[in-house]
């Protein structure tokens, strides 16, 4: 829901990058953004579209890459991925210990852009 | 045509709001001023416990509250009522509160004549846990009606939070909520979080609640 707002930001971040390094055109974005965000890609694109017009941004695809939710287990030390949406629980595969500790998931930033 | 180059980012896609939010945390602490940042859905317990929160503490601290609402002045005019300062931010279908807007909130109170101020994020458990407003603490409140698979479905706000407030303790034993099993799924997310459990309709635990926030702004307080 708020899409929108971050896809100002990304907008503004692109041009700016862009911008410095003399570019004509931006082709593609490409965003790392974790599993524990709730970020709609379709809904960027269709902000992006929109308020991208007469920029030098405008037609450019933005590609998401989801980095998973990670946990790690506090009795085998073993790191494992967790579907959070899809589990009811979070236990580790490897012991089945039900000790686990948050290690990744909450990544949202841009990594890079194509341009010309 | 032109070859096509990559250029590297690694930029934080909000940067600018947590830039922001770092000044705002700067110009707070010039004054001593403590804010927090109160989160939550609809009908989850935010004006109640704002509204409890003011009558016990508002002999201790000098208090002022931002409100944030999607388009009316409900809640702003209960707090007012209650006798302290309150800004309504309307924010015209805007799903969350974020540094800007609070900027624009305090720019309208008086920062000298203030100890402790409450940000009342708009009704909702994904937008505004994304947003850092510039406050010191982040607190979720979580009511037993909603359910205690609400950490799987919403992880990202369990996971920031400094305190879980868990509101309407008196429906247990009516509503399909487990206690056990939902603190233990959000610990998990967020071994560092308080819980605390409240009925802000019988008020059974609201002192607890008080005693945290408390701690808090004297801790703050205490390291100027």
């Amino acid at each position: 829901m708020h899409e929108l707002a971050v896809t100002e930001s990304i907008l503004n971040i692109v041009l700016k990058h862009a911008q410095a390094n003399k570019a004509e055109k931006i082709l593609s974005i490409s965003l790392k953004i974790g599993e524990l965000s709730d970020l709609v890609g379709d809904c960027i694109q269709f902000y992006f579209d929109y308020l991208s017009k007469n920029t030098i941004a405008e037609g450019a695809a933005i590609e998401i890459e989801r980095s998973p939710v990670i946990f790690q287990c506090r009795t085998c030390s073993d790191t494992f991925q967790v579907s959070l949406k899809d589990s009811k629980d979070i236990v580790c595969p490897e012991c089945g210990g039900i000790e686990v500790t948050f290690v990744s998931g909450r990544e949202f930033y841009i990594k890079h852009i194509e341009v010309v | 045509m032109a070859d096509i180059r990559l250029i590297e980012i690694k930029e934080e896609i909000l940067a600018d709001n947590k830039d922001l939010a770092d000044e705002i945390r700067n110009a707070l602490r010039k004054n001593n001023v403590f804010m927090v940042n109160m989160m939550a859905s609809p009908g989850g317990g935010k004006t109640s416990l704002i509204v409890h929160t003011i009558r016990e503490l508002k002999s201790m601290f000098r208090i002022g509250v931002i409100e944030g609402d999607i388009d009316s002045v409900v809640d702003a005019e209960k707090v007012a009522g209650e006798g302290v300062g309150a800004i309504q931010l309307k924010t015209g279908g805007f799903c969350h509160l974020n540094a800007p807007m609070i900027r624009m909130a305090l720019d309208e109170m008086d920062l000298k004549n203030l100890d402790l101020i409450m940000i009342e994020n708009i009704g909702n458990l994904v937008c505004p846990a994304e947003f850092d407003t510039g406050a010191h603490k982040k607190v979720v409140i979580l009511s037993v009606p909603e359910g205690d698979d609400k950490p799987l479905k919403y992880p990202l706000i369990f996971s920031i939070c400094d305190a879980l407030v868990i509101n309407k303790i008196d429906y247990l034993g009516v509503a399909e909520f487990d206690v056990d099993v939902f603190k233990e799924r959000v610990l998990k997310l967020n071994p560092e979080i308080r819980i605390i459990e409240v009925s802000c309709k019988t008020g059974e635990g609201v002192q607890a609640w008080i005693r945290w926030l408390t701690d808090e702004i004297n801790a703050y307080r205490n390291r100027r």
